[in-house]
């Protein structure tokens, strides 16, 4: 008799408990204002992406098509995985001296962890984190960006041009 | 060599059952693969197999500077990501002797303890998915997503911020940070009755985590265990107050030890030390000391001749850096003690002698991260 009745109690008490969650989760049912679920695609225009949002290395140039490169390979030094390989090439100058500059800096994105060491690194602020992050593609040869633009060369620094 | 495979393969007789749990199981929570044998349902003997997510973090690290190993270590306890790397800071400052800046140790703390939160917030959601309660998940990920998103707009990514770096910290805190931590502290406080309603007072839950898989405290000395599971069989082993490290040894928190030694016990622990890491957090975030973030090391990172060992407290237990360094830009060997390998000891003891359906809730209570026992 009593193990019957602490089992019935059980299940009472197990019932109890569930309607008091239940009454939980419908109170939120009833307050649509509390739910935070984003409907994603639909609201891409509405997202809020924080501005430091690590997405992937880019490399600012302005309105000359000019960026702070100088080939210096830090940032390849300081990579971690070898995402990063800088191509430089030597461009005679008018003095008649040779000038190492910026060919190619070649990035996959498909091997960076974006743990900003490169960025950190940098000595110039030649490169910075995007906050793009829509970067699925089919096939990975894709991944592999060229960062600087064709035909950019190096910002010349003000105190050079005065002097 | 043969001989060797086949010893730690379970043998079984007529009238005994082995059954295979993992490496894909949803309640493994990762590639850990559970041998059982059973009797019935009743456990007669559990054997875990491991390196299903083997990466070889500590031979990686040999091959990288000192600056870049740290990234990696995220990866091994991906919910403590900012704990591993702050132990690596650490045991790098300590081999360079340098001072780290008061903001910076302030600031880490801060995360670290957030990151704690959030931490034991997945847990506390996962638990309840494990036993069958669905909606605790996303109770538990309201939370979350907020500190989530203080560690998207402060650090830049969400799990793997790579925000420690030896000397201080990468960026200065957001402008926003202060206002969105308080923020969260006081929606967390309104809300952790809502934890209460859902799991903790429920009969059910009660029923399947009271009294299961017991762990005694000799047990828990023995295999070592550290964290949460060991503080809830009554042994204090904080490393916060034992030996403080950052900004620990400015702020005042209760080390929340129970002596039952159940997964209930366990649970509780948890629970209470989401309230202790608020704690913390509100006794820290109105006085962030004013000054740099970081103080910048110069070129490349050389740590003297020797051997260096520092200890942290994650959101599972005790890790352990050991770095031993040859005068290079490189270590020479690194050793990670991580909380969950030795937590995983703890499996055997507390299971065996129940019943299957019990080694979820076990597994459920010991917070188990797969690449951290690998890694």
């Amino acid at each position: 008799m009593n193990a019957a009745k602490r089992y019935f109690t059980s299940i009472f008490k197990a019932i109890v408990a569930l309607l008091k969650g239940m009454k939980l989760t419908g109170s939120y049912l009833v307050r649509p204002s509390k739910i935070l679920t984003q409907q994603y695609p639909e609201n891409r225009d509405t997202l809020y992406i924080p501005q430091r949002f690590k997405g992937r290395v880019v490399m600012p140039h302005d309105e000359n098509n000019e960026h702070n490169c100088t080939a210096c390979t830090l940032c390849q030094l300081a990579c971690p995985n070898g995402s990063i390989q800088i191509i430089s090439k030597n461009i005679d100058m008018p003095d008649g001296t040779k000038k190492k500059v910026l060919d190619r800096w070649v990035y996959n994105l498909g091997s960076c962890t974006l743990c900003q060491l490169c960025i950190d690194a940098c000595p110039s602020d030649a490169i910075v984190m995007d906050n793009g992050f829509e970067f699925s593609v089919y096939d990975k040869s894709k991944l592999i960006y060229e960062l600087n633009r064709p035909g950019s060369r190096l910002k010349e620094k003000k105190t050079e041009k005065q002097a | 060599m043969e001989q060797h495979i086949e010893s730690h393969i379970i043998q079984s007789s007529d009238d005994e059952f082995i059954i295979n749990v993992g490496p894909q199981h949803p309640s493994t929570h990762g590639v850990l693969h559970l041998q059982l044998k059973l009797d019935g349902e009743k456990i007669v003997d559990l054997r875990p197999f491991l390196g299903y997510i083997h990466r070889g973090i500590e031979k990686m690290s040999e091959s990288l500077t000192y600056k870049q190993f740290i990234y990696l270590t995220s990866r091994m306890d991906y919910l403590s990501a900012h704990i591993n790397n702050q132990a690596c800071c650490l045991v790098i400052e300590k081999g360079l002797q340098t001072e780290v800046p008061e903001r910076a140790k302030v600031i880490r703390t801060l995360m670290a303890e957030l990151t704690r939160l959030a931490s034991h917030q997945l847990w506390w959601g996962s638990t309840g998915l494990d036993m069958g309660a669905v909606s605790p998940f996303f109770y538990a990920f309201r939370e979350r997503e907020m500190i989530l998103e203080i560690f998207e707009e402060t650090c830049g990514s969400r799990l793997t911020m790579n925000y420690c770096v030896p000397g201080g910290v990468m960026n200065d805190i957001h402008p926003d940070f202060v206002r969105k931590v308080k923020q969260l502290i006081k929606q967390f406080r309104e809300n952790i009755h809502e934890y209460d309603e859902l799991l903790t007072g429920n009969p059910i839950f009660q029923s399947r985590t009271q009294g299961i898989g017991y762990l005694s405290k000799e047990d828990a000395i023995a295999l070592s265990c550290s964290g949460p599971v060991a503080r809830a069989s009554g042994i204090s082993c904080d490393v916060r107050k034992k030996n403080p490290y950052d900004a620990y040894d400015r702020v005042s928190f209760d080390e929340i030890i129970a002596t039952e030694g159940d997964c209930f016990a366990r649970y509780r622990v948890r629970l209470e030390e989401m309230k202790q890491s608020m704690n913390i957090i509100e006794q820290l975030i109105d006085n962030i000391p004013t000054g740099e973030y970081r103080t910048k090391i110069k070129g490349i990172i050389k740590l003297p001749v020797g051997e260096y060992y520092q200890r942290v407290e994650t959101a599972r237990g005790e890790l352990g850096v050991y770095l031993v360094s040859d005068g290079s830009n490189k270590p020479y060997r690194i050793k990670f003690r991580t909380p969950n390998f030795s937590n995983l000891g703890a499996l055997k003891p507390m299971s065996l002698g129940g019943k299957i359906g019990d080694l979820v809730a076990i597994m459920a209570s010991l917070d188990l991260i797969i690449p951290d026992i690998d890694r």
